[in-house]
Order: structure tokens, then C-alpha cells, then sequence
């Protein structure tokens, strides 16, 4: 075993961190991270400034093939990248157009529907939103009700999409309809892509507990999309949404961003004396920062494990893997939001804006919006069935 | 990068599977449990014939002369299979300090009869204080002409009982910094003075006390020199530790294994258990604590075998380790229902296992407080 990075990936490593250093000194003042830093009316121009610096060192599609502007990175040079992008906190990369249509449409998408869709998001011109879930289909995505019906060469859907991450700034949405009425279930969905200027599209925002509005429905009123636009089959969209597995699922990004917020945490922790007593001196309060560095690095390694089995390709066992990770760094960053609230006391309840916030009141922030990321992208629940399933190969009762 | 073990390192891992399960079955390891002497001699020669004894002991001492990484491969098979024997005690604690630091002539008295089975050894480190800190040594050690004289008690002697040789950790000055007047012997089990008594404990590991009156040794079974065998512990200590976290990891996948099977089998309601979400999601949190065990073992003993800084490493794998086991344990008993509770079901010598590990070469706390002084708190 060898876990030391080659002197290539050492150096593109080096290369990715003077990169963001350099330009994260060009966030917002308050500029937060997450979706709602990556939607919000400050952070968005940020987010777009970014994604084209990255397009423009040709970063931003890296994994992709040369000729649609990536490099065939390969998995660790990925991970790699993740790494060093989640540890910045830094936004740019589109995780719904760099990270789900296009790896979506490289696997499944024809010549003429590659040509036309991969440029302009690997230039970060185009940017992206999902219309999967429904209101009364979560994790249960197949029982989507959502209708689809030919119209000569077009189709008309009509429905109701919910959770829409970004949908408000997206120019294209990738949806899921039911054109076979017949069928149940996961046949008869057909994978569409729309223009979201396309008329009977309306977009409201779903405001999160936090104020934040990086959730929105989507409203689908007769909206005639062409033939051209679907990916795959007609009825058969369900395979579609599962064409995404050769690209990076370890979850590292969000481990070394909680390093980052655990980083500040200690430091914070150091300077600050509260109710008399200096934090650090405090025996509980050590050993709780402790926990967090222990629970991180752990977290560290088991995500270096999920790209090397990835990049080996052994599908079954980074199945698993990743789902672990995934339930694993979520879990964590809500267990550090909630670590940091409490070592602070009063001031962990500080919103950001005031001037007795602490750490610009990310930690209150994070306690707030730490729930949601255990619930998109499937939820833990829904991540411990798949590792039952597939990792187990414990039954599983239909 | 590479995160795969080596071709030969899979086949020693075979071969000790293979070994074991054949030549120590559980109810093999249940005779040896409740037998006087906590091991199997025949098995002990059995695995130095296979070369275990001296898998890290230099081929000039005719031992393998393999590394952590190997070491560890064995380990968690042992682990895995569970294997009652002053196996740990011998190879990762009496043996490293005398590779480390032993005198010529030692090591070419002790090294080989190590590896060809006909030496048991241990480290006689911890005492009634129970902590592994230098400050916890108190065992005195006098110089008297050409000898030493020691006198004290330690306790917690793994497997003292059935060594030849104990590689003593004395204190040869008092005051001062207490890392910087410890010395080290190689004492003869037998020696005048000495009085061992074993005592029942979770992991039947046959633990020790040691009491020493006035037990006279020569200088030449000093180890390194004389007031400065702190660091040799300390490095001795990160190999036993690899040690024990491979054994933890092997134990937590058996128990996974051992569930997972179990959940496929048992049926209640007219289905399989593990058909019920109750306990997929059990099984799927024991899976998660398993590969997360084993992935910052291997990260942290690759960091040891390589020489690296890896203190913080190595404590956060223990901590990890620690609680995983621990709940890995609690929640495979679980599972298995009644029946995992008994005597007679296999749950239990890993349940008990898993309990011994746990403050062995320090508890969670112990290397919360590493990680703490690590992040400069």
C-alpha cells in the first residue's frame, strides 16, 4: 500500500490550491458556502465568475473527454480536484450541469444532442437545474406523476417538480415524465431536457428554514418540448438516471470543507474565552474538537477508499462505498454545525450579519441547512437500503 | 497512490485463513480459553513453522524480515478467526524493542529462538497505575556492582504467564523529566524474585501481575541504554497498537459476516430478518463503521511502517477503532437475538474481545487528548 499522491498529483494538487487561494480572495464579503452561497443574489455572480475562471483554465470539465473540453481526468486527479475545491469552500463547479447532464448525456446522449449541450456548460455558459422529485415523490421518484403526451413531433408535460436546486437561475432543466400511463413504476418515464424559457414554465421559490431560496418548484403548464430532446428511449428514462457512476461519488468535498469549518472552529476556540474561562481549557470542550478531527479524518480516508475503488472499477463494492460516504460526510456536517453552536453558547444562535456574530455566523447557518443535505441525493435512509442491497446482499422486499 | 495490498501480502492472508480456520475452529479457541495456559503450544509451533513468529524479526536473525504492512495482514486474520496466544505479546511487544535496540549478543541469543517458536516473550510496561504514559513507570531498578536490582509490581503483563523472557520497563533515576530515566531489561521469566500471577479478565489474554524482589540482572540485558528507553517503548508501542487495531478490524468483519449471514437466515414474520429495515439499517451502519475501521488502520500503519510522523494517525484509528468495535459488537449481538448472549455462540468471544481491546494501549479518552494536543489545543 502506498497512500502518498504522486509527484504529479502532488503538483496538480499545488497547482488547484494556489489557484483557489488566489481567488477566493475575490469572494463577497459574505459570501457563505453551500447552495445557498452557490444561489443567493450574492453569491450567484461569484458562482458564475468562478465556473468561467475554472472553464477558462480548463478545470471546470476535467473528467470530460478532449473533445467536449475536459482532459479524461482520471479518478484520483478528481478526487483530487474535490478535495481542494471543498477545502476552499470555494463554488464554480455546476453540480448539476457539470456534475449530472453532462456525464448524463457523454453516457447516453446522441452526437447531435452532445454537440449541442456539453460546450456551453464546460465554457459556463449554460447552467443547469433538475426536475426530478415531485411532492409525492421523494424517494419514491417512480411514482412521479408528472405527464408527458406526443403532440405530432412534440411532447406536452404537464405537472408539478419540486425541490429544484437553483432552478430560478438555471437556462436548462432535465426532467422526468410519465409518457406510458399503462406502466408503473420506473417503465413508462421518458428523460426530457427543456429550455426554461420555453413558455408554461414557471418557477416559485421554496423558502428553507434559514431564509435561503436555493429550492424552488417548478411548474409545468403545456410545455411543448421536441422529439430531439429527450435522452435515451421514449419509456425508457429510468435507466438514463442511473448512467452517472464514473464520476466522482466519494463525498471528499464536503469532508475537507467540514476540515475547513472545524479548522476555524479550533482557532475560534483558542482566542475566545467565555463565562470566565478560556474554551481550549475545557477539558469537554477539547476532547469534542477532538472527536470532530478524529471523525474527519476517518471520513478522509474512507472517501480516498471510495475514488480508489472507483477508479479500479469495482462497481459493486464503490456502490456501497460512496453511499456510505455520502450518509457518512452528511452526518458529520451536521454533527460539526451542531458541535461548534453549542461550544459557543449564546453566540453560536447569532445570525451572520450582526457584529456579535461568531465566524460570520456560518455555524448558525450550518445548523440550518446540514438537515438538507441528508435528504437530497437520496436520503440516509434510502443510502443504508442500497448499501443492505448491494453491499449485503440482504433481501430486499418489493 | 496504490491502496491495494500486495500480491504476496494476499497470499499471506489466504494462508492464515486457511491455517486458522483449519487448525483453530471455535471450539478449538473455547478449549483454549478455559484451559490453564491460554494457548496452544502445538499451535504455537505450527505458526513459526509458517514463519509468523518471525515475520518481523531480520532474516539475519533468521526471521522474515517483512514489515507492519504484513504483519498487520496477519493480524486481522487473527482477528477474523480469533486465536487465543502470547502471539501479540511475544511479536509485537517483547520482540520489537530487542530488534530495535537489543545488544549484539541479545539479539543473537533471542532473535532466532523467537522465530523458530522456542521463545515466548512479553513487555512488562503497565503497573497498578494502569496508564502508559512514562510517568505511570515506577518499577525501580538500582545499578549494584555489575547487576541491576529491580523491585516493584507491574500489572496488566499480557500472557507473563507463559513467557520465557519479559522485556521490563524500569525507572533508573528518579526526578527530572519521567520519560528520560527509563531503562529496559530483558529479564528471565524464572528469575530469583520474581512472582507472576494471572487473573481472569474479558479477553481470557491472560493477564498478569508481576511482582519483582529485589530481581537481580546483569547489565548485559540492558536494552539501548541506560535512562534512555523511553522512544524505544513509545516505537514499540506503535507496532503492538497496529497490532491490536488489525486484530479489532478482522474481529468487526467477522462479526458483519457473521450478521449479515445470520439476518439471511433467520426467519420471524414469515421472512428473513434481514429483509426488515430495522435491521438493514443496523447492518448497513455496521458496514460503514467496518470499511471506515479498516481504511484509517491501513492509512495510519502505512504511515508507521514508513517511518512517518504518525502519533495523531495512529490515535485516531484507536479512538475510531475503539467505539467502532465496540457498537460493532453491542449491535451484532443484537441481531443474532438471545441466543448471541450465550456461551456457547461465537458473538460472544468477539463481544468480549471487543470490550478488551478497548482500553488496551489507550482507551478512546486517552487518544482524544493526542488528537487535542495535535490540533495545538
Amino acid at each position: 500500500m502506498d497512500f502518498k499522491l504522486t509527484p504529479q498529483q502532488e503538483a496538480l494538487k499545488k497547482e488547484f490550491e494556489d489557484f483557489f487561494e488566489a481567488e477566493m480572495k475575490n469572494a463577497p464579503e459574505d459570501w457563505v458556502w453551500g447552495l445557498e452561497g452557490l444561489f443567493n443574489d450574492v453569491g450567484w455572480p461569484f458562482n458564475v465568475y468562478m465556473a468561467r475562471k475554472l472553464a477558462e483554465k480548463g478545470w471546470l470539465v476535467r473528467p470530460w473527454p478532449e473533445e467536449y473540453g475536459g482532459c479524461n481526468a482520471p479518478m484520483m486527479e478528481q478526487l483530487i480536484f474535490s478535495d481542494v475545491i471543498g477545502y476552499f469552500c470555494a463554488p464554480g463547479v455546476d453540480p448539476l450541469g457539470v456534475g449530472m447532464i453532462g456525464p448524463t448525456l457523454l453516457a447516453a446522449g446522441t452526437e447531435e444532442q452532445k454537440r449541442e449541450h456539453l460546450p456551453p456548460i464546460a465554457k459556463a455558459e449554460r447552467f443547469w437545474c433538475q426536475g426530478w422529485s415531485e411532492p409525492n415523490a421523494g424517494s419514491d421518484l417512480a411514482s412521479l406523476t408528472t405527464r408527458a403526451v406526443k403532440d405530432g413531433d412534440d411532447w406536452i408535460i404537464n405537472g408539478q417538480k419540486c425541490w429544484n436546486t437553483g432552478a430560478h437561475r438555471a437556462d436548462w432543466c432535465f426532467t422526468l415524465a410519465r409518457t406510458n400511463p399503462e406502466e408503473k413504476r420506473g417503465k413508462g418515464l421518458t428523460f426530457f431536457i427543456l429550455d426554461m424559457k420555453t413558455p408554461g414554465v414557471s418557477v416559485v421559490p421554496i423558502v428553507g428554514m434559514d431564509g435561503s431560496t436555493h429550492f424552488n418548484e417548478i411548474y409545468f403548464d403545456d410545455v411543448r418540448v421536441p422529439s430531439r430532446n429527450i435522452i435515451g428511449e421514449v419509456n425508457g428514462g429510468w435507466v438514463i438516471t442511473q448512467t452517472t457512476m464514473n464520476f466522482e461519488r466519494s463525498s471528499v468535498g464536503v469532508i475537507s470543507g467540514v476540515l475547513r469549518a472545524l479548522n476555524e472552529l479550533v482557532q475560534y476556540c483558542k482566542e475566545t474565552t467565555l463565562k470566565g474561562k478560556p474554551l481550549i481549557e475545557d477539558p469537554h470542550i477539547r476532547h469534542r474538537l477532538a472527536q470532530l478531527a478524529i471523525d474527519i479524518e476517518v471520513g478522509h480516508a474512507m472517501s480516498y477508499r471510495c475514488g480508489w475503488l472507483q477508479e479500479k472499477g469495482d462497481i459493486m463494492a464503490a456502490a456501497a462505498a460512496s453511499c456510505g460516504a455520502k450518509v457518512y460526510s452528511t452526518e458529520l456536517w451536521q454533527r460539526t454545525a451542531f458541535t461548534g453552536i453549542e461550544i459557543m453558547g449564546l453566540y453560536g444562535t447569532v445570525a451572520k450579519g450582526s457584529k456579535r456574530a461568531v465566524l460570520k455566523g456560518q455555524f448558525e447557518n450550518l445548523a440550518q441547512i446540514t438537515p438538507g443535505y441528508k435528504l437530497g441525493g437520496g436520503t440516509s435512509e434510502v443510502m443504508r437500503s442500497i448499501i443492505a442491497w448491494v453491499g449485503l446482499g440482504l433481501p430486499r422486499i418489493k | 497512490m496504490d491502496l491495494d495490498f500486495t500480491e504476496e501480502q494476499d497470499m499471506l492472508r489466504n494462508s492464515a485463513r486457511d491455517f486458522l480456520s483449519t487448525e483453530c475452529d471455535k471450539a478449538t479457541v473455547r478449549e483454549i480459553e478455559e484451559g490453564e495456559d491460554g494457548y496452544s503450544p502445538e499451535i504455537w509451533r505450527k505458526t513459526a513453522e509458517l514463519g509468523w513468529q518471525g515475520l518481523m524479526i531480520p532474516e539475519e536473525y533468521d526471521g522474515m524480515g517483512m514489515g507492519l504492512m504484513d504483519l498487520l495482514v496477519v493480524f486481522e486474520e487473527i482477528g477474523r478467526n480469533i486465536l487465543p496466544s502470547p502471539f501479540l505479546a511475544t511479536v509485537a511487544l517483547g520482540a520489537p524493542p530487542i530488534v530495535e535496540a537489543g545488544p549484539e549478543e541479545m539479539k543473537k541469543d533471542i532473535l532466532p529462538k523467537i522465530a523458530a517458536g522456542e521463545a515466548i516473550l512479553t513487555l512488562a510496561l503497565t503497573e497498578p497505575s494502569a496508564g502508559y504514559s512514562p510517568d505511570c513507570i515506577e518499577l525501580k531498578a538500582e545499578a549494584k556492582g555489575d547487576n541491576f536490582v529491580l523491585n516493584g509490581t507491574k500489572l496488566f503483563v499480557e500472557y507473563a504467564s507463559a513467557a520465557d523472557h519479559m522485556v521490563v520497563v524500569a525507572r533508573t533515576k528518579s526526578g527530572g523529566d519521567p520519560a528520560d530515566c527509563i531503562t529496559l531489561f530483558l529479564v528471565d521469566s524464572n528469575s530469583q524474585g520474581i512472582k507472576i500471577e494471572p487473573f481472569a479478565t474479558t479477553g481470557t489474554d491472560k493477564q498478569c501481575e508481576v511482582v519483582f524482589d529485589n530481581v537481580s540482572v546483569p547489565k548485559s540485558a540492558v536494552i539501548g541504554q541506560v535512562d534512555k528507553g523511553w522512544p524505544i517503548v513509545e516505537k514499540t508501542l506503535k507496532i503492538a497498537t497496529v497490532a491490536k487495531l488489525a486484530e479489532m478490524c478482522g474481529g468487526m468483519q467477522a462479526v458483519l459476516d457473521m450478521s449479515v449471514a445470520y439476518a439471511k437466515e433467520r426467519v420471524q414474520y414469515g421472512r428473513p430478518i434481514g429483509s426488515y429495515q430495522a435491521i438493514q439499517h443496523m447492518l448497513a451502519d455496521m458496514f460503514i463503521r467496518v470499511f471506515t475501521s479498516k481504511n484509517i488502520l491501513y492509512e495510519a500503519a502505512w504511515m508507521a511502517a514508513e517511518g512517518m510522523d504518525c502519533d495523531a494517525k495512529l490515535s485516531t484509528a484507536k479512538a475510531w477503532c475503539n467505539e467502532a468495535y465496540k457498537k460493532v459488537a453491542e449491535d451484532g449481538v443484537q441481531v443474532h437475538g438471545a441466543i448471541g448472549t450465550t456461551r456457547d455462540h461465537d458473538m460472544g468471544l468477539y463481544y468480549r474481545r471487543a470490550m478488551a481491546a478497548f482500553p488496551t494501549f489507550g482507551d478512546t479518552g486517552d487518544h482524544r487528548e493526542v488528537v487535542a494536543q495535535s490540533l495545538g489545543l
